[in-house]
């Protein structure tokens, strides 16, 4: 690992194993972070609450018992944002959503409770677009965040407010969800690493469902090293998520420097073509470049139904939406906009709770789910989905990994594609099969496009592909620098 | 493609109303404009799919398949009664208290 330099903020694994040797306190590292924060945070609105004082307790805690001689965690004093559609008990989470505003969870979630057993200090509850809907953050009901690395720009979303953090030095590293690309793409946009694990790698008890055979969270983080020691944190099986993976997980931290001499590793055709941004295609390339000087083989992949993901994607995530999203009802938390009978109360809550692209959302699924139509969007959608996942099947015979870019184009101006929810859906192309499949991909940043904003490219692996996956990433990182 | 009901951009007013009605959402006037284009529009997007012949393959809702997960019927730890009704908008008895259902007197 690199020593950081000027005034680059200290890597999680750099804090972590200064404050376990007693080098510095998390006390003063959170306090770092916290003058970043008020510094910034004005302008980039990262995120929905600052968890100042909470933190500044745990901290203490760390600290006390680093003293007592404790070891606490490959974690230890690292501050963490979490996006705000993690559960945190006793702290408002509110997915960017005025249904949800002022609710106070019950209970951790899973993401949360292994973090925090880890060593890292909660700095604050991240914005994204409401429900995870959407790929700027413009759809929150709080006000959009913005880019870091220029703040004209969109951070990308939904986990925008998470990845801005990240990039902004709020915190080394942070915790997204990607339904189709929600990770990837706001790291992409921002200039950090975004990783989205196999499904059911983490566990999502306490993740608020948006579409579940697709959500996923991950790490967010400024180095691939940094990535890979929350990975490792948060993977795992837990009982309290029946689609968690009940086996053992590799870990990918160790495997960081093994390099991908011998890799078999794909560019994926059908997404370097139209619809790209020339100066990303270019990045691409130079990235599968760097790959093959490192020793991996590199050659074109074809996996031709990719191009169906959108299709396929904006029927059947919308399709469990509607279903996820019809518990908020104003009866038992959140919202409650009173009316004569129940039924009223739940349409005159539904109504003023929810904004327009969740609205949106819920209208399309529940009209691919509705009688008439089933066969023809839905039941389309998911038969496209086995093509897909054939597609990609064949292509792994033939290669270890996959290369994509993540985004198609570098972060665009706030407002710009707002009026047009389809192109704003265009953004998730490169991104949006993955989840189709429950496969892992992570996008690492790889230098600028031509208007000095940068580039992410995409590895994609089979399910339980990471540890090979990170490799390659570890690669491209350091051919970046 | 041979399904009776065709995707073809004909999603109506009257459909996103129907629509709307069954999600419990209320649309304005405007509103029920400027979601009908929208909702064509994404739906128009998705017709690339018909003209792929998938008739032979099986529809994939999950990415792998999903059998019964069990635990032992051994009682453990719950959410706490009094911190989950202290969150909800109106309570009465131990109770989420709601309006009138079907019309009837509270």
């Amino acid at each position: 690992m690199s020593a950081p330099t000027g005034d680059r903020p200290a890597t999680a694994a750099a804090i972590a194993a200064a404050v376990r040797a007693g080098e510095t306190t998390a006390a003063e590292v959170l306090e770092t972070h916290l003058a970043r924060i008020d510094e910034r945070e004005g302008e980039i609105h990262a995120f929905n609450l600052v968890l100042a004082d909470e933190a500044r307790e745990a901290a203490a805690a760390i600290d006390r018992r680093v003293a007592a001689g404790e070891d606490v965690g490959p974690l230890a004093g690292v501050p963490i944002a979490l996006k705000d559609n993690l559960t945190t008990r006793g702290i408002p989470t509110t997915c960017s959503s005025k249904i949800l505003e002022g609710w106070c969870p019950p209970y951790d979630a899973t993401v949360v409770e292994r973090v925090a057993a880890a060593g890292a200090i909660s700095v604050g509850k991240t914005n994204l677009d409401e429900f995870a809907m959407g790929s700027s953050t413009e759809n929150s009901a709080f006000g959009p965040t913005r880019n870091p690395r220029d703040t004209s720009r969109v951070p990308g979303g939904s986990s925008g407010g998470s990845a801005a953090a990240v990039a902004a030095g709020f915190s080394p590293i942070s915790l997204g969800s990607d339904t189709g690309g929600s990770i990837r793409q706001p790291a992409a946009l921002c200039g950090v690493v975004g990783v989205k694990p196999t499904y059911g790698l983490v566990s999502r008890y306490g993740l608020i469902a948006f579409a579940s055979s697709l959500d996923q969270i991950g790490p967010f983080a400024a180095t691939v090293e940094d990535a890979a020691i929350l990975l490792d944190v948060i993977a795992g099986h837990d009982p309290r998520d029946s689609t968690s993976i009940p086996e053992a997980v590799a870990p990918v931290r160790s495997v960081l420097g093994d390099g991908v001499e011998g890799l078999r590793i794909g560019l994926v055709t059908e997404l370097m073509g139209e619809g790209i941004a020339p100066d990303v295609a270019a990045r691409v390339q130079a990235a599968a470049e760097a790959l093959e000087a490192a020793g991996a083989e590199v050659g074109a992949a074809t996996v031709p139904a990719v191009t169906y993901g959108l299709s396929a994607y904006y029927l059947i995530a919308p399709a469990e939406a509607s279903s996820n999203l019809s518990r908020y009802d104003g009866v038992r938390y959140g919202l409650r906009v009173d009316a004569a009978t129940t039924g009223e109360m739940m349409t005159a809550t539904r109504t003023a709770g929810f904004g327009d692209e969740v609205k949106r959302r819920i209208m399309l699924g529940t009209y691919a789910l509705s009688a008439g139509y089933y066969d023809a969007y839905y039941g389309k959608a998911l038969k496209v989905r086995t093509l897909i996942a054939r597609d990609f099947a064949a292509a792994y015979e033939q290669f270890d990994l996959l290369l994509s870019p993540t985004s198609p184009t570098t972060a665009f101006e706030l407002g710009a594609k707002t009026a047009d929810p389809l192109t704003m859906y265009l953004n998730d192309i490169c991104t949006i099969p993955t989840n189709l499949v429950g496969h892992a991909a992570v996008s690492v940043p790889f230098g600028v496009g031509d208007d000095g904003l940068p580039v992410g490219v995409q590895v994609l692996a089979p399910a339980l592909g990471e540890p090979t996956m990170f490799r390659a990433a570890a690669v491209l990182e350091e051919a970046a620098r | 493609m041979s399904d009776e009901t065709s995707p073809a951009g004909i999603i109506t007013r009257d459909d996103v109303a129907y629509v709307a009605r069954l999600a419990r959402l209320a649309l304005s006037d405007a509103e029920l404009d400027l979601f009908t284009g929208q909702l064509a529009d994404v739906l128009e997007h998705a017709r690339d799919v018909e003209a792929l012949d998938v008739s032979d393959l099986d529809p994939m809702s999950h990415p792998y398949p999903l059998q019964n997960v069990l635990r032992d019927d051994v009682a453990g730890p719950t959410l706490d009664r009094a911190e989950v009704l202290a969150q909800a908008p109106a309570v009465e008895d131990g109770r989420f208290r709601v309006p009138p259902i079907l019309g009837e007197e509270p």
